[in-house]
C-alpha cells in the first residue's frame, strides 16, 4: 500500500519530468523522423539551453528573455552541425558528435561566466530567489503555476506553431528533403539549406527543454545532458510503438512523442520504485532502446523470406492495373 | 534550345578505377526536339543527363540552355528549368508523403519556398485535373501516400510532376526500365502525349531500341561518351531496328537489345 502511495505521490514530478522531456522528444523526432538525420548535438546542446538560461536569470534577466536567449543558443548549435554536415561535408553522426564535444567546453564556459577561472561544471538557481516558470516545488500545488499546467500549455503550443510550420512551404520541403533528397533537389529545393534549417529547429527546440529542466530541478549541470538522445530516441520509439496505427496527422504524431516521454518516465519511477538504483538507469534506457529499435528490423527479416516467393505474383498484379 | 559544347567527365581520377565516362560530348537540342538516347552499358547516356540537371559537374566544357550557361548552377537552382523521372521508380517522389504534396512540392520548382500553404485548395482542383488524365484513377486518392501505389503508378505521378510546371527541357532517364513491358508501354504512351501536348523539349534515354525508334523526331545513339549516331527526320521517320543495326555495323547488337 505504501508502495502504491509513494508511487502516486511521485507521479506530478514524472509527469511534469516527462512533459520537459516531451518538448526534447519533438525535437529530436524532427532530426530523426522527419529530416532522417541522427544528431547527436542534442546532448550538448540541452545544456546549453539549461546554462545560458540560469546564467542570463541570475544576472537579472527577465525569465522570457533569458529562455528566448536559450533558444537562440541552441538555434547555433544546430547551425554548427549542419555546417559542419553541409560545407565540411562531415556525415552525419560524426558532426553531431563533434559539435556535442565542442559544447561540453563552451557549457563549461557560460556557466563559469564572470567566476575566477571562468569555469563552472554546476550552476544553481534558487526558486525562491528568482521568478522561475517550472518549479519542482509546486509540483503537487493545484494552482496555475503548477509545473504540469505550465508544461501542458507550452507542450500545446509548440505543437501548434510546428503543426502550421510543417504544412507551409517551407516545412514541406524540410520534409520532403528526409523522404527523399533526390527528389528534394529535382524539385529546386536546396537540401543543405532545409538540413541546416532543420537541425536549428530541433536543436532551439531542445534548448528549451534544457531551460525548462534547469529551472524545474533548480540547477544546470554539465552532466545533464548526457544520453538525452537515447532518452529523446525512447520516447519517440515507444509513442510510435503504441501510438503509430491510431495516430495519423501530423500534431497527434508530435503528441505520440511527448506522451511517449511521459510514459517513460513513469516506467523509470516505477522501476526506481522497485528499488533499482539511479545509477543503473542508462543501462536500462538503452537496452530498452536497443530492443525497440531492433524489433522493426527482425520483422523485415523475417517478413522478406515469404514476401520472395510473393513477388512474381504481385507483378502481375501491377500489370491489370 | 540546348547546346552541350564539347564535355569531357571522368570519374574516379587517378585511381585504378579511373572511367572516362564522357569524351567531348557536342549535341545541340533544338525547340520541340524529342530526341531518344540509345548506347550500350557505360556510353555516358546517364552521365549525360546527370550533367545537364547537375547532379555533378564537368571537368570541362560548356551546357547552356536557351542562351544561359548552366554548366555551374547547383542542381536545385536549375531545377527550375527541368523536369526529371528516373530509371528508379522510388526516386521521383517522396514516398511518405502524399499524392497532392509530392504535386504540390512540383508545383513550386523554381519558386521561392516560404512561409505560404504547403498546398492550397485551388491547387487541388487543378491537380484532380491532371491526375485523371492519366486515367490510372489517382484523382480520387489524392492524399494517399505515394508509397502505396505500383512502381508504373508512381513513374506516371513523376512524369506529372515533372511537366506541372512546362520545363524548359525534360529529361527522362530510362524511365520505363523498371516497370513490367505493359506497363512500360502505358507510361511511354503517357510520355508521348504529354511531350506532344506540352510541345516539351525531351532527351529520353532508353536500352529498347524499338522505343527509341518508334518515340520522338530524332535519335541518337552515344559510345565511349559521345555521340557516333545522329539520325533526324524523314530518315528517323522510316528507320527499322534492323536498318540500325545494319546500318551503323553495331556488332555487339545483343548489348543493346538484351535489357
Amino acid at each position: 500500500m505504501t508502495f502504491l502511495t509513494g508511487l502516486l505521490n511521485s507521479m506530478p514530478g514524472a509527469i511534469s519530468q516527462g512533459l520537459i522531456w516531451g518538448i526534447m522528444a519533438i525535437g529530436v523526432y524532427i532530426t530523426y523522423k522527419i529530416l532522417d538525420f541522427p544528431d547527436l548535438t542534442v546532448d550538448g546542446s540541452l545544456c546549453t539551453g539549461a546554462a545560458v538560461c540560469v546564467l542570463l536569470t541570475l544576472n537579472g534577466t527577465p525569465m522570457w528573455l533569458a529562455m528566448l536567449c536559450a533558444v537562440i543558443a541552441g538555434l547555433l548549435a544546430g547551425l554548427i552541425t549542419g555546417l559542419f554536415h553541409t560545407v565540411c561535408g562531415i556525415p552525419d553522426i560524426l558532426a553531431g558528435i563533434l559539435t556535442q564535444l565542442a559544447l561540453y567546453s563552451i557549457n563549461l564556459r557560460i556557466m563559469g561566466w564572470g567566476t575566477d577561472n571562468g569555469s563552472k561544471a554546476n550552476l544553481p538557481i534558487s526558486v525562491d530567489k528568482y521568478d522561475l516558470l517550472v518549479s519542482a516545488r509546486h509540483v503537487q500545488a493545484p494552482a496555475l503555476h503548477n509545473p504540469m499546467f505550465v508544461l501542458a500549455v507550452f507542450v500545446v503550443l509548440l505543437i501548434a506553431l510546428l503543426y502550421w510550420f510543417f504544412g507551409r512551404e517551407l516545412g514541406s520541403a524540410l520534409r520532403a528533403t528526409g523522404a527523399n533528397g533526390n527528389m528534394a533537389r529535382a524539385q529546386g529545393i536546396n537540401t543543405n539549406f532545409t538540413k541546416v534549417l532543420g537541425l536549428m529547429i530541433s536543436n532551439g527546440l531542445v534548448a528549451l527543454a534544457g531551460a525548462l529542466l534547469a529551472q524545474y530541478q533548480g540547477f544546470s549541470d554539465i552532466n545533464m545532458g548526457r544520453g538525452a538522445i537515447v532518452v529523446g530516441l525512447a520516447a519517440v520509439i515507444i509513442g510510435e510503438v503504441i501510438f503509430s496505427k491510431i495516430f495519423r496527422n501530423f500534431a497527434l504524431k508530435l503528441l505520440s512523442a511527448v506522451i511517449g516521454a511521459i510514459i517513460y518516465y513513469v516506467v523509470i519511477q516505477i522501476v526506481l520504485r522497485l528499488g533499482m538504483s539511479t545509477d543503473d538507469l542508462k543501462l536500462l534506457t538503452a537496452l530498452v532502446v536497443a530492443l525497440f529499435l531492433a524489433i522493426p528490423f527482425w520483422k523485415s527479416k523475417l517478413a522478406r523470406r515469404p514476401a520472395a516467393a510473393a513477388a512474381p505474383a504481385k507483378k502481375e498484379a501491377d500489370v491489370d492495373a | 534550345m540546348l547546346e552541350l559544347n564539347g564535355l569531357y567527365k571522368t570519374f574516379n581520377r587517378g585511381t585504378a578505377n579511373e572511367k572516362r565516362a564522357i569524351d567531348g560530348l557536342t549535341l545541340t537540342l533544338e525547340d520541340g526536339d524529342f530526341v531518344t538516347v540509345i548506347g550500350g552499358n557505360g556510353a555516358g547516356k546517364s552521365t549525360t543527363l546527370n550533367l545537364i540537371a547537375g547532379v555533378f559537374p564537368p571537368d570541362q566544357g560548356s551546357i547552356v540552355l536557351n542562351g544561359r550557361d548552366i554548366t555551374n548552377l547547383p542542381e536545385h537552382r536549375r531545377a527550375k528549368y527541368l523536369g526529371r523521372v528516373f530509371q528508379d521508380p522510388m526516386m521521383g517522389t517522396a514516398a511518405t508523403m502524399g499524392i497532392e504534396e509530392n504535386l504540390a512540392l512540383a508545383y513550386r520548382r523554381g519558386r521561392r519556398r516560404g512561409l505560404r500553404p504547403g498546398v492550397t485548395n485551388r491547387e487541388r482542383e487543378v491537380y484532380r485535373e491532371k491526375l485523371a488524365t492519366l486515367g490510372l484513377g489517382l484523382e480520387n486518392r489524392m492524399t494517399s501516400k505515394v508509397g502505396l501505389l505500383s512502381g508504373g503508378q508512381r513513374q506516371a505521378l513523376t512524369l506529372l510532376m515533372a511537366t506541372l510546371k512546362k520545363p524548359e527541357l525534360l529529361l527522362l532517364d530510362e524511365h520505363t526500365a523498371a516497370l513490367d513491358p505493359k506497363t512500360a508501354d502505358k507510361v511511354l504512351k503517357l510520355t508521348e502525349e504529354i511531350v506532344s501536348r506540352e510541345k516539351l523539349t525531351t532527351l529520353m534515354v532508353t536500352h529498347n531500341m524499338r522505343n527509341a525508334i518508334e518515340y520522338g523526331n530524332r535519335i541518337i545513339m552515344m559510345d565511349a561518351g559521345r555521340v557516333v549516331v545522329d539520325i533526324r527526320g524523314e530518315e528517323k521517320k522510316n528507320l527499322t531496328v534492323k536498318d540500325l543495326l545494319e546500318k551503323f555495323n553495331i556488332e555487339n547488337d545483343r548489348m543493346l537489345l538484351s535489357e
